[in-house]
């Protein structure tokens, strides 16, 4: 079965910052090109390596990213590979190009200069600041657009002599790449009906204001600020800590603690079944709270009573977990019906048995290793056109050769500058 | 505004909260018809958020909750108590008239309110629905329960994004209630494509937390191919940058109350800019030449930037830094990036919509710009069952009277 974009083209010339809206797309299904300079794509000498051994085709980084794409090798700054990809573009659906401002300009390659050329090319620019903006000319990387975008501000800890931290993994480079997606498939559905391509101007700073969720509208509706917590939502007014260490030294998240009667009921049964109940004092609480009719959460500050019951709801979670391994609190507790949430690292996934059993992770041949290495799957599942893994990331210029020799020989000419790599 | 990219698309919708409704958000702002299904015996708040504040000034109820108009936009809403028979038949017929059915209720909750893939497909056998929920609609984990931070913590994320010696710090917010929203309207979106293309629907079942989990790659890989795990001494550091690797990278300490600054040196030439910034003598020290060096001596490297940046303010150093050709930036408090940020402002980030009882207030715009077919939002998110009238009568042919009746029968 094919991906929903089979049979599109997408040209991509990006770096670290759009790479990933590419590999969505190939994902996909679209044939994905990508145009790398004669010395390679940027991230091709991003660790991690293989083996830890340095070289243009080892980078695991590029691996992940560039999955399914092709490789083509122009240089434009000449001539010819400005030729060439003029002539690719013409037989282009998409363009992904995350160059900074001005650089495709200045080359004869921005959209007025390519649009007579296709007229129904969607072109997708994205850069920090967008292209006309007044810091379009500013610097930036992951934690600075993170940060100016308001994202840091809201992760860390609640001793707040500890830096605001970064989410791991270039979340700004990915939310800027989800967005340029997801508006390349606006523009799609408006050339299916129109036959019109158009230019989108993507801002990876505007795309992190808008990933902020509390700290923005809680500004805009009530100019109120959020402040940085361990492990939960940055708020307004400090709220109870939900992160527990477990008894194999694994953290969980208690999600919701214990709110209705019938919550209070099962984590006292869970506490018998653990043979906990001797060691937990506020065991009767529990059973209060399981015992009243309704609990009005609303009533919490002019009831006593309740805030001892809710407390010892509390407390019984972090009990609990304090005595099971994280993998077992997080099963016990969810199987009870609590939001339990264990903190894996990235790769603890992979011998997750619900990630196994959904076929998540994907086995990717690597001929020229001979073997396959796991990758990380599907993020949605169509049941008609699945997201694939079918090719390992290209080799630098692997493709050039075919696509060019496929544009016709006109263009082909001295196009790749530059001959396309065989080194591993 | 006149025809818009996606003005040809109905979208019933049975979405909440931001991981759901922030999807048919995005939709809406593009033109389509994005008509939300409201249960009326619990007044809507199946989405926590309708109701719950921040509110504006003077205001708070049912109609003002300022996340629910956040995430609803430029939607209509309307009540549909699905126990009736009457009801079920208002959902049927706008199924019949529906392109796509959304929902992130928990996995198997639309099946049982007698609505499930199968019965949609025979109201239309091209529909397309598109499910969101943590795990998904199979597997070990289909009757778990998520939101944001749970989905964070399983996929991974919580885990990276923390310092050495201390808790996973995590996520101060639901970055995959945003983020599942996006995977959600991709797929709606890819699906209508395919649509278009062949006449056939289908059914999309996105898990959050597997679209979370993609999103540390680099480290699953480094995992499988190098054996080596993130869960390691001295990991994760996530204000320093192996992928690409960089030293100086961090977030420091700048004059004021919780003040910071990001700095980071992509290489040697900008070490050597910063340095020159900075100008005091142990930038000069040879060990810090170079990058190997200075991912060496990191901490130490750390240590001295923060003792310089403490004294200064983070505007200025920030400034400082960016003439010298260095990508650093404030961290910025939402007041500064929301309403002093000159970016934000020219690109109209923050558009003023109308919403009924709130009046006008301000929402998370939309990050692209378009040429040929740009967003816009106008109507703030509807009131509970606002719309009732206008989706029974002009779209779906009832009479007044039906709806009337329906109002009394509790069907409304």
């Amino acid at each position: 079965m094919n991906g929903p974009l089979h049979g599109l083209r997408v040209i991509e010339y990006a770096d670290e910052r759009g790479c990933y809206a590419g590999k969505l797309m190939a994902d996909m299904g679209a044939e994905v090109i990508k145009v790398e300079p004669p010395q390679g794509d940027p991230t091709r000498q991003f660790e991690p390596f293989l083996d830890d051994v340095p070289g243009p085709e080892r980078s695991l980084y590029f691996w992940h990213y560039n999955t399914n794409k092709q490789s083509v090798v122009l240089d434009l700054d000449t001539d010819s590979g400005r030729d060439a990809f003029r002539a690719l573009l013409t037989t282009a659906d998409f363009l992904v190009e995350s160059m900074p401002p001005g650089y495709m300009a200045e080359r004869n390659l921005d959209e007025p200069d390519v649009r007579p050329l296709n007229g129904a090319l969607v072109y997708i620019s994205i850069t920090p600041f967008g292209r006309d903006m007044p810091s379009a000319h500013d610097h930036a990387t992951d934690i600075s657009i993170m940060s100016r975008g308001g994202i840091t501000w809201m992760n860390g800890y609640d001793d707040h002599s500890l830096p605001p931290v970064r989410g791991g993994g270039n979340q700004a480079y990915h939310t800027g790449a989800h967005y340029a997606f997801m508006s390349g498939l606006v523009a799609l559905l408006h050339r299916d009906r129109t036959g019109e391509g158009q230019h989108i101007d993507v801002s990876m700073n505007a795309a992190a204001n808008v990933t902020n969720e509390a700290g923005s509208y809680t500004w805009l509706v009530a100019q109120d600020t959020v402040q940085r917590q361990t492990g939960r939502h940055a708020a307004v007014r400090p709220s109870m800590p939900s992160q527990v260490q477990c008894a194999d030294g694994r953290w969980a998240n208690t999600g919701v603690p214990p709110r209705k009667p019938a919550e209070f009921s099962r984590i006292h049964d869970w506490l018998a079944e653990a043979g906990l109940l001797d060691d937990f004092a506020e065991a009767p609480l529990l059973q209060l709270g399981a015992e009243r009719e309704r609990i009005d959460l609303s009533r919490l500050s002019e009831d006593e009573e309740l805030q001892a019951i809710f407390g010892a709801g509390r407390n019984a979670m972090t009990h609990i977990a304090s005595q099971l391994t994280a993998y077992e609190f997080f099963t016990g507790a969810q199987e009870r019906g609590f939001q339990v949430g264990i903190i894996y690292s990235p790769e603890e996934v992979l011998d997750d048995p619900h990630f196994k059993e959904r076929g998540w992770p994907v086995e990717l041949e690597h001929p020229e290793h001979g073997r396959s290495f796991t990758y990380p799957g599907a993020p949605y599942r169509f049941e008609k056109t699945p997201w694939s893994l079918r090719k390992r990331a290209p080799y630098l210029g692997e493709d050039t050769e075919r696509v060019l020799a496929s544009l016709g020989e006109a263009s082909a000419g001295n196009a790749a500058s530059g001959a396309p790599s065989t080194s591993r | 505004m006149g025809q818009q990219a996606l003005s040809h698309i109905r979208i019933c919708d049975f979405t909440g909260q931001l991981a759901g409704a922030g999807a048919t958000k995005f939709l809406a702002a593009f033109g389509a018809e994005v008509i939300r299904i409201e249960d009326p015996l619990n007044e809507g708040r199946w989405d926590i958020l309708r109701g719950m504040p921040p509110y504006k000034p003077g205001q708070q109820g049912l109609d003002h909750g300022g996340a629910f108009n956040n995430h609803n936009v430029n939607k209509l809403g309307i009540t549909l108590n699905l126990r009736t028979p009457e009801a079920k038949e208002v959902l049927r017929k706008l199924v019949a008239v529906s392109d796509v059915v959304t929902e992130n209720f928990a996995a198997g909750v639309l099946d049982r309110m007698g609505f499930g893939y199968e019965e949609l497909k025979k109201i239309r056998p091209d529909i397309i629905y598109v499910s969101n929920c943590g795990f998904g609609h199979s597997g070990p984990y289909v009757n778990y329960k998520t939101w944001g931070p749970i989905v964070q913590a399983v996929s991974g994320l919580t885990f990276s994004s923390g310092l050495p010696d201390q808790p996973p710090a995590g996520w101060g917010y639901s970055y995959m209630d945003h983020t599942g929203a996006y995977y959600m309207a991709m797929a709606i979106l890819m699906a209508l494509h395919h649509r278009n293309v062949t006449g056939e629907g289908q059914w999309v079942d996105l898990a959050c937390t597997e679209a979370g989990a993609a999103l540390n790659g680099p480290a699953v890989l480094d995992y499988s191919a190098n054996g080596r795990p993130t869960r390691r001494e001295g990991q994760p550091h996530a204000n320093h940058s192996d992928w690409p690797a960089m030293a100086p990278h961090n977030i420091y300490p700048a004059d004021g109350d919780d003040e910071w600054v990001a700095i980071a040196c992509r290489d040697d030439d900008e070490w050597k800019a910063l340095a020159g910034v900075i100008g005091e003598r142990w930038t000069r020290d040879p060990r810090f030449d170079r990058l190997t060096g200075r991912r060496e001596w990191q901490d130490e490297l750390d240590r001295n930037i923060a003792n310089w940046t403490a004294s200064r303010g983070k505007f200025e150093i920030a400034e400082a830094c960016q003439a010298a050709g260095l990508p650093a930036a404030a961290v910025n408090k939402p007041e500064e990036r929301i309403d002093h940020d000159p970016n934000t402002e020219a690109w109209g980030l923050w558009p003023t919509v109308q919403q009924s009882a709130m009046g006008d207030v301000r929402v998370d715009g939309i990050p692209v710009h378009m040429s040929q077919s740009d967003w816009s939002m106008e109507r703030g998110g509807p009131c509970l069952g606002e719309h009732n009238e206008q989706v029974l009568v002009d779209l779906l042919g009832y009479e007044q009277a039906d709806v009337e009746r329906f109002r009394q029968g509790g069907v409304l």
